[in-house]
């Protein structure tokens, strides 16, 4: 085929500006929550002279890894209020964007397989009720009927007892999600500049006044880190510490195959969630690798362990071959939640620990994120998750009871 | 998945050990004096390092015995394993005259007399102590 009978190239989404000498502000890292951030600064908050400085491509990082599973039925008042928040968000943000980034609320079960976690779901469903958040609890027949593929027979180690169900959760395409912000990001006057690593911070004393990058030197009047895997790296640099350790996290996907996965199933017990993406293939993933690691790369047996769960789950899985599997960076926190707010250093903000479910967040993170910075004090969807709750022991401790990963 | 080389039983798949974070984190000596803020370093801050990590490993499924390794967290090599007890080994400290130098154009740190080189069944030190953490 020569060139001419090639379509045309589609049209770039976004510029790609050479850094300016200054910004009132500028984020460090190109991942959804950069881009989200920057969106808001510029659209609720009209700050539209600045920058987001990212080392790799555009949305490489988690963005580009994770599984993409958006839902809100996390245990706390503190975490339902946020994280039900960014869902209203996803709710709306396709048309605000105008980027059909096929967000689909095809639900997210929470499988029980224990009395324990029997227990616990029913416990998350009140709570959940309560704080506005849709849930409700399944039998194992219900599940069946929701889910025809699953194993709900008692001929397996772990049978399924029932399970959480929310409704309005589901997932969306994660690029196209990092696309959409970029576009109104550069139409609102963003800079987002590529290949730009930041390497160091400029101070005055302890207030923040520029940024050292492989592109040269940035002043700032303010600094959001959104860099996720690398928050303690950069806070490094600053001159601060975080209570965050950096683990890989995996997941894979199969070929193509018909539709035949309705919805959404993630089961803590034995250890797997699996969804059926738009195009086809089963896409799956289960906990992090036990060590701290940098490598984007994780340990093979950990995506053994998940696809015994996923087979004895879906026993239709069973002559399904992995096609590829990959590894991020996440950055964990001691209670599973975020850390959102002000740092130590003056003009200096940081998002951070969102660990192994922070695509869900996107949007909320970045409203509330873009509210601290342009503000300088934190919305009130983020306050509780200040860096003084390590201090304060004011935790928000998610761990087991939001169903845990992603 | 990492061969980690057990001080007491020799190479083994990972699936053999528990990770146990990072190493060298003292019990503080004088709890009731500690501030809000010690308190919150010693309970929830540690070192996450991007290069050469000190850090704790127990064989769960073997000896059921604590050790200490250095491990890079980029290349996920591991360059010691070290009694409990004993200190850090200094991975610079057998390259007399040669510059230590970090970044994208760093030599690999060189390894300390006897310890393993890679994560590929290298021997490890002998532990010469097992006494607390
Ligand atoms: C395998 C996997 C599955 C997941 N599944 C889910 C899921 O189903 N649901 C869910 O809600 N979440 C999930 N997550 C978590 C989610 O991906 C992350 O919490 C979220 O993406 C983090 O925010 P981000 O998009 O901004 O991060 P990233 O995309 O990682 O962005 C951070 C950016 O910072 C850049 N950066 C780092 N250092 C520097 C520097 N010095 N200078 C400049 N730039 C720098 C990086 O290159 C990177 O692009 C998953 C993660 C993984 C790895
Ligand atoms: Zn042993």
């Amino acid at each position: 085929m020569s060139a001419d009978h090639l379509p045309e190239h589609p049209d770039f989404l976004w510029r790609n500006p050479d850094p300016k000498k200054s910004y009132d502000a500028v984020i460090v890292g190109g991942g959804g929550h950069g881009l989200a951030t920057a969106y808001y600064l510029a659209k609720n908050h009209g700050m539209t002279n600045i920058a987001i400085l990212e080392k790799g491509w555009l949305a490489g990082g988690n963005m580009a890894r994770n599984t993409t599973i958006i839902r809100s039925n996390y245990l706390w008042d503190e975490s339902a209020a946020i994280y039900e928040h960014a869902l209203k968000l996803w709710e709306i943000l396709p048309e605000e964007l105008e980027y059909d980034f096929l967000f689909s609320q095809r639900g997210v079960m929470n499988l029980a397989h224990t009395l324990g976690d029997v227990r616990e779901s029913v416990r998350r469903v009140g709570a959940n009720r309560l704080n506005g958040v849709d849930a409700e609890w399944l039998d194992p027949q219900q599940v069946k009927e929701l889910c025809p593929i699953l194993n709900i027979s008692d001929n397996i180690r772990y049978p399924v007892m029932g399970a959480t169900y929310q409704p309005r959760a589901g997932i969306a395409k994660h690029d196209h999600v990092a696309w959409a912000f970029a576009r109104k990001c550069d139409e609102l006057g963003v800079d987002i500049i590529q290949n730009c690593e930041v390497t160091g911070f400029i101070k005055d004393g302890n207030r923040v006044t520029g940024v050292k990058t492989t592109r040269g030197t940035i002043n700032t009047e303010k600094v959001g880190l959104c860099a996720a895997g690398h928050s303690s790296v950069l806070a490094e640099m600053a001159g601060f510490r975080l209570p965050i350790q950096s683990h890989p996290l995996q997941a894979l996907v199969s070929e193509l195959h018909e539709p035949v996965h309705p919805t959404v199933v993630m089961s803590n017990h034995v250890h797997v969630y699996v969804s059926q993406a738009h195009k086809g293939e089963l896409v799956m993933g289960a906990g992090v690798d036990s060590y701290n690691g940098y490598g984007q790369r994780g340990s093979f047996h950990v995506i053994e362990e998940q696809m015994a769960a996923a087979v004895e789950l879906f026993p239709i899985f069973a002559r399904a071959h992995v096609l590829r599997t990959w590894g991020g960076i996440v950055d964990t926190t001691l209670d599973a939640s975020p850390i959102v707010g002000l740092s130590p250093v003056e003009n200096m903000f940081v998002n951070c620990g969102w660990g192994t479910g922070g695509f869900k967040g996107t949007p909320a993170a970045g409203l509330t994120f873009a509210h601290t910075i342009a503000t300088g004090a934190p919305h009130k969807l983020n306050k509780p998750f200040a860096l003084e709750r390590f201090e304060t022991g004011a935790l928000i401790d998610e761990h087991g009871a939001a169903a845990v990963a992603h | 998945m990492l061969l980690i080389s057990c001080p007491n039983c020799g190479p083994r798949d990972e699936t053999e050990f528990h990770y146990g974070g990072q190493a060298h984190i003292a019990y503080p000596e004088n709890p009731n004096e500690l501030r809000d803020r010690e308190w919150a370093e010693y309970l929830f801050y540690r070192e996450n390092t991007k290069g050469t990590f000190a850090e704790r490993w127990v064989h769960s499924t073997g000896c059921r015995q604590w050790f200490n390794m250095l491990r890079d967290t980029v290349s996920y090599d591991i360059h010691s394993i070290y009694a409990m007890g004993q200190q850090r080994p200094d991975l610079q400290a057998d390259k007399p005259g040669e510059f230590s130098q970090t970044g994208e154009f760093g030599q690999e740190p060189g390894l300390a007399p006897g310890a393993a080189t890679t994560s590929t069944g290298a021997a490890t030190t002998a532990p010469t102590s097992s006494e607390g953490v």
